[in-house]
């Protein structure tokens, strides 16, 4: 008995197929296909360098900005197919909102990275109430309302990140990528960030990419394992609820992974 | 066991004779350079005190030392410099923006950038020349301010484009990368995530320039041909001197009395420098404090 035999069919806001990517001449993704379900968490998990963050790079086209790259198949977000011709990035990017492995905010104040975002979409509402709204729901509000002005700088890193998230969700988007969004932080600041997790996706679609087994298992409903063979290319090796993975895992490979008998 | 601490312990003592030998090379080398300095603005100082005085600054050039000032050329200097910024600063800035952000990395790109390098270490008496037969004769703007603003924007514009553009590489990716996730475009990245991180790195290299241009004697000597004025310029097609043209030449006159007269436009001279890399660093810092923090 598995989640899977649920009655309601689970809406797919992302679709993946047949996508293969390649660096120039190299291919780091072949063919893969899957489908995110939203208002869920989708963990990416895979040996490094198995393609895991290109794919996840996939979805908001910042693949674009490498030189040489080039994109194979068709990712359908709500019924568009993000890399057509006639879709602009720049409009993915503000419906596709991401999270990199080391905070990055801006040099600016706490209040003007949240705004980043609004300002460059050319919001004509109330920044204020936005603002506070993103630093709400990015569980950032109560240590920061009464140092909106200083510079980011002066944050610690796990609440540089929780400002990054911030940053991205004041735009609304429907989708927030992490690229190993707790990698750079300590255990205390990566349970904020779990926890976060866990409440965002309420109103957010949420795909993460992780090294750590152990935070894909606790944050994420749904698990693609990527490996990559010989040429280092990545394939999907295996895509289930994130139960299935961890406790039945169908290949071998995935086991082999999730047990650490892999080198 | 005992024996290889001993060893070490040899070793250690003279690596760290080694150490001071190197230590005393790198203090004599700062002496040296020290010395020249300090040399240099003691002489000019002893020279030239007496003759700063307002009649110096605000007297037109005369025969007679005494009633002698570089007014037109200090005015001269500074018109000349904000035409110069003028000109240079937007397409400095315009120039390493589209080099260090939109242009494809190849090799026409890289043979520019080589030859900007190359450019800053052109003599400026080439570009006083160049200058002389494209803007005074070529394009037939004379003798005049134009000109002359035209000739110091060639040869200080690689300085702003390697400065500007060393600014520009050194905002980190992530802020870029950050932008376009948020759904910017290219100029709005460039515009609000890399200008306003660079721009502390862009005034230092537009102070820099302005006062190298500030200094040059070499062109000014082929576009203005050491000419006595006694009026200021007041449009840009006007004739004008400069200060370091009017230092020279009352170097070049025989009576002592012109050579006091000249380490005291050097000090005017040396004071306006140091006053420009003043105001280069106080911005500087304040920019930094804003951005880094």
């Amino acid at each position: 008995m598995t989640i899977n035999n649920e009655q309601n069919q689970p809406k797919n806001i992302l679709k993946v197929k047949d996508l293969s990517f390649y660096y120039g001449d190299f291919q780091a993704l072949k063919d893969v296909s899957l489908d995110i379900e939203a208002n869920k968490v989708t963990a990416l998990i895979g040996p490094s360098g198995c393609g895991k963050s290109t794919l996840l790079r996939c979805f908001n086209r910042m693949n674009d900005l490498f030189p040489n790259a080039k994109v194979q198949g068709q990712i359908i977000f709500n019924d568009i197919d993000i890399y057509s011709q006639s879709i602009d990035p720049v409009l993915i990017r503000s419906k596709v909102g991401m999270v990199f492995q080391k905070p990055n905010p801006f040099p600016k104040s706490i209040y003007d990275n949240v705004a980043f975002g609004l300002r460059i979409n050319g919001f004509a509402g109330n920044y204020d109430e936005e603002i506070e709204r993103a630093l709400v729901q990015s569980a950032l509000w109560d240590e920061v309302k009464d140092r909106l002005k200083d510079n980011a700088f002066s944050l610690s890193g796990g609440q540089q990140q929780r400002l990054c998230i911030a940053r991205a969700l004041a735009i609304r988007p429907d989708v927030i990528l992490l690229d190993e969004p707790t990698s750079a932080l300590d255990p205390i600041a990566t349970v904020k960030i779990e926890d976060l997790i866990n409440v965002l996706k309420k109103d957010y679609t949420i795909i993460i990419v992780t090294h750590n087994m152990q935070q894909a298992a606790r944050v994420s409903d749904k698990t693609a394992f990527l490996l990559s063979g010989e040429d280092r290319c990545g394939v999907l090796v295996e895509y289930d609820y994130t139960q299935n993975i961890f406790s039945n895992p169908k290949m071998k490979q995935t086991e082999d992974y999730i047990t650490g008998r892999f080198s | 066991m005992s024996t290889n601490l001993k060893l070490n312990q040899n070793n250690l003592s003279r690596r760290k004779f080694i150490g001071i030998i190197f230590l005393t090379f790198c203090l004599l080398g700062v002496l040296v350079a020290m010395m020249g300095l300090i040399s240099l603005l003691i002489q000019v100082i002893l020279q030239g005190y007496e003759w700063v005085t307002p009649n110096l600054i605000f007297n037109y050039p005369s025969r007679h030392p005494e009633q002698a000032g570089l007014w037109s050329a200090l005015i001269g200097t500074l018109y000349m410099m904000g035409l110069t910024a003028l000109i240079t600063v937007p397409v400095g800035i315009g120039a390493a923006i589209y080099l260090e952000e939109y242009a494809p990395k190849n090799w026409i790109t890289s043979f520019i950038e080589i030859n900007t390098s190359n450019l800053a270490g052109v003599p400026s008496i080439v570009y006083g020349l160049l200058g002389l037969s494209i803007f005074v004769y070529f394009l037939k703007l004379e003798r005049s301010i134009l000109a002359g603003s035209l000739t110091m924007s060639l040869l200080i514009l690689p300085v702003l484009i390697l400065a500007s553009r060393e600014a520009i590489k050194a905002v980190p990716s992530a802020h870029r990368e950050a932008a376009f996730a948020l759904g910017g475009d290219k100029w709005q990245v460039v515009k609000m995530a890399v200008l306003p991180t660079a721009l502390p790195g862009i005034l230092t290299g537009i102070i820099l320039a302005l006062s190298r241009a500030i200094g040059e004697a070499a062109p000014m000597v082929a576009i203005t041909a050491l000419v006595y004025i006694t009026f200021i310029p007041v449009t840009p097609m006007d004739r004008f001197t400069v200060m370091p043209i009017q230092i020279f030449n009352w170097v070049s006159r025989p009576q002592d009395d012109f050579r006091g007269l000249a380490a005291g436009g050097i000090i005017i001279l040396l004071l306006l420098l140091l006053s420009m890399n003043s105001i280069a660093v106080i911005l500087r810092n304040k920019f930094q404090k804003r951005s880094e923090e």
